[in-house]
Protein backbone atom coordinates (compact mmCIF):
# COMPACT_ATOMS: atom_id res chain seq x y z
CA UNK A 1 0.00 0.00 0.00
CA UNK A 2 1.37 3.58 -0.44
CA UNK A 3 2.74 5.38 2.25
CA UNK A 4 0.85 8.66 2.79
CA UNK A 5 4.11 10.30 3.11
CA UNK A 6 7.27 9.78 1.53
CA UNK A 7 10.57 11.38 2.35
CA UNK A 8 13.33 10.11 0.59
CA UNK A 9 17.02 12.13 0.49
CA UNK A 10 15.91 14.92 1.50
CA UNK A 11 18.37 18.06 1.20
CA UNK A 12 17.93 21.56 1.78
CA UNK A 13 20.24 24.43 2.20
CA UNK A 14 19.19 28.17 2.75
CA UNK A 15 20.10 30.78 0.34
CA UNK A 16 22.54 31.88 2.83
CA UNK A 17 24.42 28.77 2.82
CA UNK A 18 23.38 27.12 6.02
CA UNK A 19 22.50 23.59 5.87
CA UNK A 20 18.89 22.82 7.39
CA UNK A 21 18.40 19.03 6.18
CA UNK A 22 21.08 16.87 4.81
CA UNK A 23 19.27 13.71 3.83
CA UNK A 24 16.04 13.06 5.65
CA UNK A 25 14.17 9.56 5.00
CA UNK A 26 11.03 9.31 6.58
CA UNK A 27 7.64 7.28 5.66
CA UNK A 28 4.72 7.41 7.46
CA UNK A 29 1.36 5.15 6.95
CA UNK A 30 -1.93 5.80 6.55
CA UNK A 31 -3.69 6.34 10.07
CA UNK A 32 -0.70 7.25 12.14
CA UNK A 33 0.18 9.75 14.18
CA UNK A 34 3.93 10.72 14.15
CA UNK A 35 5.32 12.96 16.82
CA UNK A 36 8.54 14.80 14.83
CA UNK A 37 10.97 16.00 17.91
CA UNK A 38 14.10 17.84 17.93
CA UNK A 39 16.08 20.38 19.35
CA UNK A 40 15.48 24.14 17.96
CA UNK A 41 17.15 24.47 14.68
CA UNK A 42 17.06 20.76 14.11
CA UNK A 43 15.40 21.81 10.67
CA UNK A 44 12.06 20.60 12.28
CA UNK A 45 10.07 23.81 10.21
CA UNK A 46 12.18 23.67 7.28
CA UNK A 47 11.26 19.80 7.01
CA UNK A 48 7.22 20.79 7.53
CA UNK A 49 7.49 23.25 4.88
CA UNK A 50 8.60 20.89 2.16
CA UNK A 51 5.63 18.58 2.76
CA UNK A 52 3.59 20.93 0.71
CA UNK A 53 6.26 22.77 -1.78
CA UNK A 54 6.58 25.88 -0.20
CA UNK A 55 10.38 25.35 0.59
CA UNK A 56 12.05 23.47 -2.32
CA UNK A 57 15.33 23.18 -4.43
CA UNK A 58 17.63 20.67 -2.27
CA UNK A 59 17.80 16.86 -3.89
CA UNK A 60 15.79 14.59 -2.96
CA UNK A 61 12.02 14.05 -2.99
CA UNK A 62 8.98 14.40 -1.12
CA UNK A 63 5.80 11.75 -1.84
CA UNK A 64 2.28 12.46 -0.24
CA UNK A 65 0.61 9.44 -1.13
CA UNK A 66 2.39 8.33 -3.95
CA UNK A 67 2.41 12.31 -5.71
CA UNK A 68 5.66 13.68 -5.83
CA UNK A 69 5.81 17.42 -4.62
CA UNK A 70 6.91 19.41 -7.85
CA UNK A 71 6.88 23.05 -7.22
CA UNK A 72 7.54 23.43 -11.04
CA UNK A 73 4.26 21.93 -11.95
CA UNK A 74 1.76 24.54 -10.27
CA UNK A 75 -1.87 22.57 -11.01
CA UNK A 76 -0.66 19.41 -9.37
CA UNK A 77 0.48 21.98 -6.08
CA UNK A 78 -2.54 23.05 -5.69
CA UNK A 79 -3.95 19.37 -4.87
CA UNK A 80 -0.91 18.74 -2.88
CA UNK A 81 -1.55 21.75 -0.63
CA UNK A 82 -5.05 20.13 -0.48
CA UNK A 83 -4.20 17.05 0.79
CA UNK A 84 -1.11 18.50 3.04
CA UNK A 85 -2.44 20.66 5.98
CA UNK A 86 -0.24 22.47 7.74
CA UNK A 87 -1.36 24.12 10.64
CA UNK A 88 1.46 27.00 12.26
CA UNK A 89 2.38 27.82 15.80
CA UNK A 90 0.72 31.03 15.89
CA UNK A 91 -3.46 31.11 15.28
CA UNK A 92 -3.04 34.56 14.64
CA UNK A 93 -0.59 34.01 11.54
CA UNK A 94 -3.38 31.62 9.99
CA UNK A 95 -6.31 33.17 11.26
CA UNK A 96 -6.41 36.32 8.90
CA UNK A 97 -10.27 36.87 7.56
CA UNK A 98 -12.33 38.76 9.73
CA UNK A 99 -14.58 35.92 10.86
CA UNK A 100 -13.87 32.62 11.77
CA UNK A 101 -16.26 31.33 9.01
CA UNK A 102 -14.93 33.09 6.18
CA UNK A 103 -11.60 31.94 7.43
CA UNK A 104 -12.47 28.67 7.30
CA UNK A 105 -13.99 29.17 3.93
CA UNK A 106 -10.74 30.25 2.49
CA UNK A 107 -9.05 27.47 1.60
CA UNK A 108 -12.05 25.71 -0.06
CA UNK A 109 -12.45 28.73 -1.73
CA UNK A 110 -9.58 28.59 -3.30
CA UNK A 111 -9.99 24.70 -3.87
CA UNK A 112 -13.10 26.41 -6.43
CA UNK A 113 -16.14 25.47 -4.01
CA UNK A 114 -19.13 27.83 -3.34
CA UNK A 115 -22.38 28.48 -2.47
CA UNK A 116 -24.05 25.33 -0.10
CA UNK A 117 -21.30 23.36 -0.72
CA UNK A 118 -18.94 25.49 0.46
CA UNK A 119 -20.84 26.43 3.72
CA UNK A 120 -21.24 22.76 4.50
CA UNK A 121 -17.33 22.35 4.50
CA UNK A 122 -17.05 25.04 7.03
CA UNK A 123 -19.56 23.72 9.02
CA UNK A 124 -18.33 20.25 8.97
CA UNK A 125 -14.82 21.76 10.11
CA UNK A 126 -15.75 24.09 12.68
CA UNK A 127 -18.58 21.28 14.10
CA UNK A 128 -15.09 18.91 14.18
CA UNK A 129 -13.30 21.13 16.14
CA UNK A 130 -16.48 22.03 18.53
CA UNK A 131 -16.37 25.58 17.31
CA UNK A 132 -19.91 25.50 15.60
CA UNK A 133 -21.21 28.09 17.51
CA UNK A 134 -18.91 30.50 16.69
CA UNK A 135 -19.10 30.84 13.21
CA UNK A 136 -19.71 34.64 12.87
CA UNK A 137 -17.16 35.85 16.00
CA UNK A 138 -13.91 38.04 15.11
CA UNK A 139 -11.06 35.48 15.43
CA UNK A 140 -9.65 38.34 18.00
CA UNK A 141 -12.23 38.00 20.60
CA UNK A 142 -11.69 34.39 20.96
CA UNK A 143 -9.57 32.70 23.70
CA UNK A 144 -6.23 31.15 22.78
CA UNK A 145 -7.32 27.64 22.82
CA UNK A 146 -10.34 28.66 20.68
CA UNK A 147 -7.82 30.07 18.19
CA UNK A 148 -5.74 27.27 17.90
CA UNK A 149 -9.20 25.10 17.27
CA UNK A 150 -10.02 27.24 14.78
CA UNK A 151 -6.76 27.18 12.90
CA UNK A 152 -6.90 23.41 12.78
CA UNK A 153 -10.88 23.82 11.56
CA UNK A 154 -9.60 25.90 8.86
CA UNK A 155 -7.51 22.90 7.02
CA UNK A 156 -10.12 20.08 8.14
CA UNK A 157 -12.52 22.17 5.70
CA UNK A 158 -9.66 21.07 3.30
CA UNK A 159 -10.19 17.56 4.11
CA UNK A 160 -6.92 16.96 3.88
CA UNK A 161 -4.97 13.23 3.94
CA UNK A 162 -2.00 14.13 6.36
CA UNK A 163 -1.90 16.80 9.02
CA UNK A 164 0.86 18.73 10.16
CA UNK A 165 0.72 20.47 13.32
CA UNK A 166 4.00 22.57 14.28
CA UNK A 167 3.81 22.80 18.30
CA UNK A 168 0.18 22.54 18.52
CA UNK A 169 -0.07 22.72 22.58
CA UNK A 170 2.13 25.62 22.71
CA UNK A 171 0.56 28.13 25.27
CA UNK A 172 -2.77 26.22 26.07
CA UNK A 173 -4.18 25.97 29.40
CA UNK A 174 -4.05 22.40 30.43
CA UNK A 175 -8.22 22.24 29.44
CA UNK A 176 -7.72 23.84 26.53
CA UNK A 177 -4.22 21.35 25.76
CA UNK A 178 -6.67 18.04 26.92
CA UNK A 179 -9.60 19.27 24.61
CA UNK A 180 -7.08 19.48 21.31
CA UNK A 181 -6.10 16.17 22.48
CA UNK A 182 -9.92 14.57 22.07
CA UNK A 183 -10.45 16.26 18.98
CA UNK A 184 -7.07 14.91 17.16
CA UNK A 185 -7.06 11.93 18.60
CA UNK A 186 -10.82 11.45 17.15
CA UNK A 187 -10.07 12.81 13.82
CA UNK A 188 -9.42 9.73 11.15
CA UNK A 189 -6.62 11.09 9.36
CA UNK A 190 -2.52 10.90 9.19
CA UNK A 191 -1.36 12.90 11.24
CA UNK A 192 2.35 14.59 12.00
CA UNK A 193 3.35 16.76 14.64
CA UNK A 194 6.11 18.86 15.72
CA UNK A 195 6.36 19.11 19.37
CA UNK A 196 9.04 20.04 21.94
CA UNK A 197 6.22 18.89 24.34
CA UNK A 198 6.86 15.50 25.23
CA UNK A 199 4.45 14.05 27.40
CA UNK A 200 1.91 15.13 24.60
CA UNK A 201 3.62 12.94 21.97
CA UNK A 202 3.49 10.27 24.36
CA UNK A 203 -0.13 10.85 24.72
CA UNK A 204 -1.05 11.42 21.20
CA UNK A 205 1.74 9.06 18.70
CA UNK A 206 2.86 5.75 19.35
CA UNK A 207 5.82 6.55 16.58
CA UNK A 208 7.98 9.21 17.08
CA UNK A 209 10.77 10.35 15.23
CA UNK A 210 13.97 12.66 16.30
CA UNK A 211 15.15 15.12 13.59
CA UNK A 212 18.83 16.58 14.63
CA UNK A 213 21.37 18.28 12.84
CA UNK A 214 19.25 17.97 9.54
CA UNK A 215 19.38 14.03 9.63
CA UNK A 216 16.94 11.65 11.43
CA UNK A 217 18.11 10.35 14.20
CA UNK A 218 15.69 8.10 15.68
CA UNK A 219 12.63 6.39 14.64
CA UNK A 220 10.64 4.28 17.22
CA UNK A 221 7.64 3.84 19.73
CA UNK A 222 7.64 7.03 21.44
CA UNK A 223 7.67 5.48 24.79
CA UNK A 224 11.08 3.42 23.57
CA UNK A 225 12.27 6.89 23.10
CA UNK A 226 11.93 8.65 25.76
CA UNK A 227 12.93 6.29 28.09
CA UNK A 228 16.17 6.02 26.47
CA UNK A 229 18.18 8.30 28.72
CA UNK A 230 21.48 8.44 26.63
CA UNK A 231 19.48 9.05 23.26
CA UNK A 232 17.47 11.67 25.24
CA UNK A 233 20.82 13.10 25.96
CA UNK A 234 22.00 13.31 23.10
CA UNK A 235 19.68 15.39 20.96
CA UNK A 236 18.64 17.89 23.37
CA UNK A 237 15.51 16.43 24.43
CA UNK A 238 14.82 16.75 28.33
CA UNK A 239 11.38 15.10 29.98
CA UNK A 240 9.60 17.48 32.52
CA UNK A 241 10.67 17.31 35.82
CA UNK A 242 8.92 14.17 37.60
CA UNK A 243 7.70 13.10 34.45
CA UNK A 244 8.06 9.12 34.20
CA UNK A 245 7.20 7.66 30.05
CA UNK A 246 7.11 3.70 31.35
CA UNK A 247 3.84 5.12 33.67
CA UNK A 248 1.55 4.71 30.53
CA UNK A 249 -2.15 6.82 30.47
CA UNK A 250 -4.52 4.34 31.24
CA UNK B 1 -8.84 49.36 20.75
CA UNK B 2 -11.81 47.82 19.25
CA UNK B 3 -12.08 47.76 14.96
CA UNK B 4 -15.04 49.38 14.31
CA UNK B 5 -14.96 52.26 17.09
CA UNK B 6 -17.27 53.53 15.55
CA UNK B 7 -20.00 51.81 14.57
CA UNK B 8 -23.39 51.46 16.33
CA UNK B 9 -25.31 49.03 16.42
CA UNK B 10 -29.05 49.64 16.01
CA UNK B 11 -31.61 47.81 14.13
CA UNK B 12 -32.51 50.58 11.61
CA UNK B 13 -33.74 50.71 7.75
CA UNK B 14 -30.63 52.51 7.50
CA UNK B 15 -28.74 49.82 8.97
CA UNK B 16 -30.22 47.17 6.76
CA UNK B 17 -29.15 49.01 3.46
CA UNK B 18 -26.50 47.16 1.85
CA UNK B 19 -23.09 48.68 2.15
CA UNK B 20 -22.49 49.71 -0.92
CA UNK B 21 -25.43 51.53 -1.92
CA UNK B 22 -24.60 53.83 0.98
CA UNK B 23 -21.27 54.69 0.24
CA UNK B 24 -22.75 55.75 -3.03
CA UNK B 25 -25.46 57.93 -1.77
CA UNK B 26 -22.73 59.58 0.91
CA UNK B 27 -20.16 60.21 -1.99
CA UNK B 28 -22.77 61.64 -4.09
CA UNK B 29 -24.57 63.88 -1.28
CA UNK B 30 -20.61 65.23 -0.55
CA UNK B 31 -20.27 66.20 -3.93
CA UNK B 32 -23.69 68.18 -4.09
CA UNK B 33 -22.53 70.01 -0.97
CA UNK B 34 -18.73 70.83 -2.38
CA UNK B 35 -20.54 71.58 -5.48
CA UNK B 36 -23.09 74.60 -4.18
CA UNK B 37 -22.07 78.12 -4.08
CA UNK B 38 -20.94 79.06 -0.91
CA UNK B 39 -23.09 82.54 -1.26
CA UNK B 40 -26.33 80.55 -1.25
CA UNK B 41 -26.93 79.92 2.72
CA UNK B 42 -30.18 78.13 2.70
CA UNK B 43 -29.30 75.28 1.05
CA UNK B 44 -26.88 74.36 3.90
CA UNK B 45 -29.34 74.43 6.19
CA UNK B 46 -31.76 71.87 3.62
CA UNK B 47 -28.69 69.80 3.60
CA UNK B 48 -28.51 69.92 7.59
CA UNK B 49 -32.05 69.02 7.83
CA UNK B 50 -31.72 66.04 5.52
CA UNK B 51 -28.71 64.69 7.15
CA UNK B 52 -30.98 65.46 10.40
CA UNK B 53 -33.68 63.08 8.89
CA UNK B 54 -31.33 60.11 8.04
CA UNK B 55 -29.83 60.27 12.06
CA UNK B 56 -33.53 59.67 13.08
CA UNK B 57 -34.20 56.75 10.99
CA UNK B 58 -30.76 55.39 11.84
CA UNK B 59 -31.51 56.21 15.45
CA UNK B 60 -28.19 57.85 16.30
CA UNK B 61 -28.39 60.38 18.88
CA UNK B 62 -27.47 63.62 17.65
CA UNK B 63 -24.88 64.08 20.71
CA UNK B 64 -22.88 61.13 19.53
CA UNK B 65 -22.49 62.54 16.36
CA UNK B 66 -21.69 65.67 17.77
CA UNK B 67 -19.13 64.23 19.82
CA UNK B 68 -17.16 62.40 16.95
CA UNK B 69 -17.81 65.73 14.67
CA UNK B 70 -15.20 67.57 16.88
CA UNK B 71 -12.73 65.89 15.11
CA UNK B 72 -13.13 68.76 12.15
CA UNK B 73 -11.92 71.24 14.99
CA UNK B 74 -8.28 71.64 14.24
CA UNK B 75 -9.11 72.37 10.36
CA UNK B 76 -12.04 74.66 11.36
CA UNK B 77 -9.98 76.72 13.79
CA UNK B 78 -7.66 77.75 10.03
CA UNK B 79 -10.82 78.84 9.04
CA UNK B 80 -11.16 81.59 11.86
CA UNK B 81 -8.21 83.45 10.63
CA UNK B 82 -9.78 83.80 7.24
CA UNK B 83 -11.77 86.90 7.89
CA UNK B 84 -9.05 88.44 9.57
CA UNK B 85 -6.41 87.65 7.30
CA UNK B 86 -8.76 87.85 4.22
CA UNK B 87 -8.04 91.00 1.62
CA UNK B 88 -10.65 92.99 0.01
CA UNK B 89 -13.66 94.24 1.13
CA UNK B 90 -14.08 95.08 4.53
CA UNK B 91 -17.45 94.85 7.03
CA UNK B 92 -16.97 96.02 10.26
CA UNK B 93 -18.40 94.33 13.48
CA UNK B 94 -18.04 94.75 17.26
CA UNK B 95 -15.33 96.83 16.55
CA UNK B 96 -13.49 94.09 13.99
CA UNK B 97 -12.64 95.03 10.99
CA UNK B 98 -13.52 91.56 8.72
CA UNK B 99 -13.27 90.44 5.20
CA UNK B 100 -16.31 90.06 3.40
CA UNK B 101 -14.10 87.69 0.64
CA UNK B 102 -12.74 85.85 3.92
CA UNK B 103 -15.99 85.73 6.22
CA UNK B 104 -17.21 83.60 2.61
CA UNK B 105 -14.48 81.38 2.75
CA UNK B 106 -14.35 80.28 6.41
CA UNK B 107 -18.49 80.15 6.10
CA UNK B 108 -17.60 77.54 3.16
CA UNK B 109 -14.90 75.44 5.31
CA UNK B 110 -17.20 75.35 8.30
CA UNK B 111 -20.78 74.52 6.37
CA UNK B 112 -19.33 72.11 4.05
CA UNK B 113 -16.61 70.40 5.95
CA UNK B 114 -19.52 69.78 8.93
CA UNK B 115 -21.72 68.82 6.70
CA UNK B 116 -19.26 66.25 5.28
CA UNK B 117 -17.98 65.33 8.16
CA UNK B 118 -21.32 64.42 9.48
CA UNK B 119 -22.40 62.21 6.86
CA UNK B 120 -18.90 60.06 7.17
CA UNK B 121 -20.33 59.54 10.73
CA UNK B 122 -23.88 58.73 10.02
CA UNK B 123 -22.17 56.13 7.42
CA UNK B 124 -19.67 54.73 9.59
CA UNK B 125 -22.35 54.66 12.52
CA UNK B 126 -24.85 52.50 9.95
CA UNK B 127 -22.09 50.51 8.84
CA UNK B 128 -19.73 47.40 10.15
CA UNK B 129 -15.88 48.36 8.62
CA UNK B 130 -16.12 45.17 7.33
CA UNK B 131 -19.20 46.20 5.01
CA UNK B 132 -17.38 48.69 3.84
CA UNK B 133 -14.92 46.88 2.24
CA UNK B 134 -17.79 44.47 1.09
CA UNK B 135 -18.99 47.51 -0.03
CA UNK B 136 -16.07 48.71 -1.71
CA UNK B 137 -15.77 45.40 -2.99
CA UNK B 138 -18.90 45.43 -5.16
CA UNK B 139 -18.19 48.78 -6.27
CA UNK B 140 -14.75 47.44 -8.31
CA UNK B 141 -12.53 49.23 -5.87
CA UNK B 142 -9.48 47.51 -6.85
CA UNK B 143 -8.43 44.20 -4.94
CA UNK B 144 -5.37 45.58 -3.49
CA UNK B 145 -7.04 48.36 -1.97
CA UNK B 146 -9.47 46.51 -0.31
CA UNK B 147 -7.06 43.08 0.45
CA UNK B 148 -5.10 46.14 2.32
CA UNK B 149 -7.77 47.40 4.47
CA UNK B 150 -8.88 43.43 5.41
CA UNK B 151 -5.98 42.73 6.35
CA UNK B 152 -4.96 46.05 8.14
CA UNK B 153 -8.99 45.45 9.89
CA UNK B 154 -7.45 42.06 11.41
CA UNK B 155 -4.07 43.02 12.02
CA UNK B 156 -4.63 46.54 14.02
CA UNK B 157 -5.95 44.83 17.16
CA UNK B 158 -2.99 42.28 17.19
CA UNK B 159 -0.68 45.22 16.85
CA UNK B 160 -2.01 47.28 19.10
CA UNK B 161 -1.69 44.50 21.67
CA UNK B 162 2.03 44.24 20.12
CA UNK B 163 2.54 47.54 21.71
CA UNK B 164 0.77 47.59 24.67
CA UNK B 165 2.99 44.53 25.53
CA UNK B 166 6.52 45.95 24.46
CA UNK B 167 4.92 49.24 26.35
CA UNK B 168 4.85 47.21 29.32
CA UNK B 169 7.57 45.64 29.67
CA UNK B 170 9.73 48.55 28.94
CA UNK B 171 7.66 49.91 32.20
CA UNK B 172 8.09 47.10 33.98
CA UNK B 173 12.44 47.03 33.72
CA UNK B 174 11.72 51.12 34.97
CA UNK B 175 11.38 52.99 32.03
CA UNK B 176 10.20 56.32 32.87
CA UNK B 177 9.43 58.70 29.95
CA UNK B 178 9.40 62.23 30.51
CA UNK B 179 12.00 63.99 28.66
CA UNK B 180 12.63 64.00 25.10
CA UNK B 181 16.12 62.12 25.30
CA UNK B 182 14.58 59.04 26.51
CA UNK B 183 12.33 58.73 23.64
CA UNK B 184 15.02 56.92 22.15
CA UNK B 185 13.65 53.43 23.09
CA UNK B 186 10.33 54.80 22.13
CA UNK B 187 11.48 54.87 18.86
CA UNK B 188 13.58 51.53 19.23
CA UNK B 189 10.09 49.84 20.11
CA UNK B 190 8.59 51.21 16.77
CA UNK B 191 11.06 49.91 15.10
CA UNK B 192 10.62 46.47 16.70
CA UNK B 193 7.12 46.49 15.85
CA UNK B 194 7.38 47.17 12.31
CA UNK B 195 10.12 44.05 12.07
CA UNK B 196 7.52 41.99 13.92
CA UNK B 197 4.61 43.09 12.13
CA UNK B 198 7.07 42.07 8.86
CA UNK B 199 7.72 39.13 10.00
CA UNK B 200 4.22 38.28 10.64
CA UNK B 201 3.48 39.64 7.48
CA UNK B 202 5.96 36.96 5.91
CA UNK B 203 4.06 34.06 8.38
CA UNK B 204 0.63 34.93 7.24
CA UNK B 205 1.25 34.61 4.24
CA UNK B 206 3.23 31.37 4.43
CA UNK B 207 -0.37 30.08 5.92
CA UNK B 208 -2.28 31.66 2.90
CA UNK B 209 -0.08 29.94 0.48
CA UNK B 210 -0.39 26.73 2.12
CA UNK B 211 -4.33 27.17 1.62
CA UNK B 212 -3.66 27.83 -2.09
CA UNK B 213 -3.77 31.16 -1.95
CA UNK B 214 -2.84 32.58 -5.73
CA UNK B 215 -3.02 36.32 -5.43
CA UNK B 216 -6.55 36.81 -4.98
CA UNK B 217 -9.09 36.31 -2.08
CA UNK B 218 -11.89 33.92 -2.73
CA UNK B 219 -15.38 36.20 -4.11
CA UNK B 220 -17.09 36.25 -0.79
CA UNK B 221 -20.78 35.37 -0.96
CA UNK B 222 -23.54 37.63 -0.67
CA UNK B 223 -26.35 38.80 -3.01
CA UNK B 224 -25.52 42.14 -4.62
CA UNK B 225 -28.27 45.41 -3.39
CA UNK B 226 -31.81 44.69 -4.82
CA UNK B 227 -33.29 47.80 -7.15
CA UNK B 228 -34.94 49.24 -4.34
CA UNK B 229 -32.51 50.12 -1.86
CA UNK B 230 -30.87 51.90 -4.46
CA UNK B 231 -33.47 53.76 -5.25
CA UNK B 232 -34.10 54.18 -0.82
CA UNK B 233 -30.64 55.83 -0.76
CA UNK B 234 -30.53 57.84 -4.03
CA UNK B 235 -33.60 60.02 -2.02
CA UNK B 236 -30.83 61.64 0.07
CA UNK B 237 -28.33 62.83 -2.66
CA UNK B 238 -31.56 63.28 -5.16
CA UNK B 239 -33.33 65.52 -2.75
CA UNK B 240 -29.87 67.78 -1.64
CA UNK B 241 -29.16 68.27 -5.54
CA UNK B 242 -32.88 69.55 -5.83
CA UNK B 243 -32.66 71.76 -2.85
CA UNK B 244 -28.87 72.71 -4.06
CA UNK B 245 -30.38 73.45 -7.83
CA UNK B 246 -33.53 75.18 -6.70
CA UNK B 247 -31.78 78.26 -4.73
CA UNK B 248 -29.12 78.43 -7.44
CA UNK B 249 -31.61 79.30 -10.04
CA UNK B 250 -34.15 81.02 -7.93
Amino acid sequence: MTPTLRITGLHFAYPDGSVALQGVDLTVAEGERVALLGPNGAGKTTLVLHLNGILHGGSGSVEITGVRVDPADRSRLADIRRRVGIVFQDPDDQLFMPTVAEDVAFGPANLGLRGPELHERVTEALDAVGMGDYRDRAPHHLSFGQRRRVAVATVLAMRPEVLVLDEPSSNLDPASRRELYEILTGLPITILMVTHDLPYALQLCDRSVILDGGRIAADGPTGDLLADAALMERHRLELPFGFNPLIRRT
Amino acid sequence: MSAAPLFLDRPSPVHRLAPEVKIVATVLFTIVVVATPREHVLPFAGFAVLLAIVAAIARVPAFWLLKRATIELPFVLLAVWLPVAGHGERVDWLGLSLSVDGLYGAWNIVAKGTLGVLASLLLAASTTSRDLIIGLDRLHCPSVFTQIATFMLRYLDVLVDDARRMRIARLSRGYDPRFLWQVKAFAVGVGALFLRAYERGERVYLAMVSRGYTGRLPVTSGEPAPAAQWVASAMLPVASAGIALATVLA
